[in-house]
């Protein structure tokens, strides 16, 4: 079957690759460009772990075909941190313990920043809604949830 | 497999196209890419219209019309459909929402369809290119549906008319043990004069209660009142078994929870 072009901008970055037909987002940003921070935990919408960014909201890249991102902005978790200094929800799941094994963060990431991007002084409320699609098998979730809110207080000393 | 994914301008020449053996319709994705990914080997290629009116909300004159490819996060947003927010927010997480459209949801099996138990209540009727059939008929007879949804349209309710209830285990947001909605009207003495109740889990595809409804007519929205409307609220209910609960289960509890709708 003939390959199929696509291109998009990743974390600011020009991508193009030829894929399958019906191949997903996930698989072509880990197999084909070599962003492996979206994780496949599921690939049924269910575990949150493929989150990524697409101009500005929230979506599951392993229900999300690669050719349907044509021309848009993805943001991934990997592209975050800026000149090797880590974005404040990284800081802040590091500092609070909120990662262990590590599989659910960029996913989790992903969610805290789209929710900080339009909130950035979120409830507790606000935060455990956002990250409802997102499943944690390690941390019990309270030093996630807690992360978060330390994320958006630094941000909004940041910003006084 | 590879997926064949094929775009039209036009929703006619996505019609065309959708003729052809193994194709579906393309909305958010969220039952058909998850199918496909699982090893649904049926599907083969997929179609989508990028037609403007399928993405069009119009509000006028007491009457909407919203377009199949919009997503449960634009309804829950949109200002003029704030009664039917939390409807569209009962579907999914955040990034599912982004991502499910109202023509999706019009075809999810149980426990899904929870938008669509709310679009039954509310009287809808669903468009396509041949026409405008009421929901009720659509639903039957959705497996024999071929041309793709465009729009769901209806009257807005009256203020608090509507009421919407999703029961999950899983908090804030999970799969439902049932869904309920209902549209209300009540006579100045407190009676009420008409209603629609739609529920969800209770069968296959969302169905509505129609014993209770017409034990609620005449009828004051008070304990004693609503009591013969519970009484027969599983008429003709067949729910599903799934992990989440059994049909037992679901005929059990579903007057307990469509009282507390009722009551609200
Ligand atoms: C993790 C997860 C959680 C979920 N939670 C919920 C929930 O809480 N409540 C709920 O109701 N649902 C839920 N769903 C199911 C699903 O996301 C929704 O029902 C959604 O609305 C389906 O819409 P879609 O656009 O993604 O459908 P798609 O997957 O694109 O399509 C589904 C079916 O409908 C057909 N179709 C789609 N649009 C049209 C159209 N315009 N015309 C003709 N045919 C069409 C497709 O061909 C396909 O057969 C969940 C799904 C997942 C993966
Ligand atoms: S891998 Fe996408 S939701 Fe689990
Ligand atoms: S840290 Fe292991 S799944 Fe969340």
């Amino acid at each position: 079957m003939a390959k199929i072009p696509v291109q998009f901008t990743l974390n600011g970055a020009e991508k193009a690759e030829f894929i399958d037909g019906g191949t997903t987002l996930l698989n072509a940003l880990r197999d084909k460009i070599g962003d492996t921070s979206p994780k496949g935990g599921c690939h049924q919408g269910t575990c949150g772990a493929c989150s990524v960014i697409i101009d500005g909201e929230l979506r599951l890249s392993c229900l999300t075909l690669a050719e349907t991102c044509n021309g848009a902005a993805i943001t991934t978790t990997s592209g975050l941190s800026q000149d090797g200094v880590l974005h404040p929800l990284q800081r802040a799941f590091l500092d609070a313990f909120a990662t262990q094994c590590g599989f659910c963060t960029p996913g989790m990431i992903m969610a805290a920043k789209v929710l900080l991007d339009h909130t950035p002084d979120p409830s507790r409320d606000d935060v455990v809604e956002a990250l409802s699609g997102n499943v944690c098998r390690c941390t019990g979730y309270e030093p996630i949830i807690q992360a978060v809110l330390t994320a958006a207080r630094s941000n909004s000393q940041n910003a006084a | 497999m590879a997926l064949a994914l094929q775009t039209f301008s036009t929703v006619k020449d996505a019609n065309a196209a959708l003729k052809a053996a193994g194709t579906r319709y393309l909305g958010g994705g969220t039952l058909v890419v998850r199918a496909a990914n699982e090893g649904d080997v049926s599907v083969s290629g997929l179609i989508r219209s990028t037609e403007p009116a399928l993405s069009a909300i119009i509000v006028s004159g007491g009457k909407v019309r919203i377009g199949a490819s919009l997503t449960m996060a634009a309804i829950a947003r949109h200002p003029d459909l704030s009664s039917l927010a939390h409807a569209a927010r009962a579907v999914g997480g955040p990034a599912i929402r982004n991502m499910a459209t109202v023509g999706g949801n019009l075809f999810a099996p149980a426990p899904y369809g929870d938008f669509t138990v709310a679009l039954l209540a509310l009287d809808s009727t669903i468009s396509t290119d041949d026409g405008e059939v009421p929901i009720e008929t659509f639903l039957a007879k959705r497996e024999d549906n071929h041309a793709i949804v465009t729009a769901v349209g209806f009257g807005l309710p009256v203020d608090g008319g509507f009421r919407f209830l999703k029961v999950s285990r899983v908090k804030p947001k999970g799969v439902s043990v049932l869904s309920i909605a209902a549209v209300l009207e009540q006579a100045p003495d407190g009676t009420v004069s008409s209603a629609r109740i739609a529920l969800g889990c209770m069968a296959d595809r969302p169905m509505r209660a129609k014993a209770a409804e017409k034990a609620l007519l005449g009828r004051k929205l008070t304990s004693d009142g609503i009591a013969p409307a519970l009484a027969v609220a599983s008429d003709g209910t067949s729910p599903i078994t799934d992990p989440i609960a059994t049909a037992w289960y679901r005929n059990e509890v579903l007057p307990v929870h469509l009282g507390r709708l009722l009551l609200a």
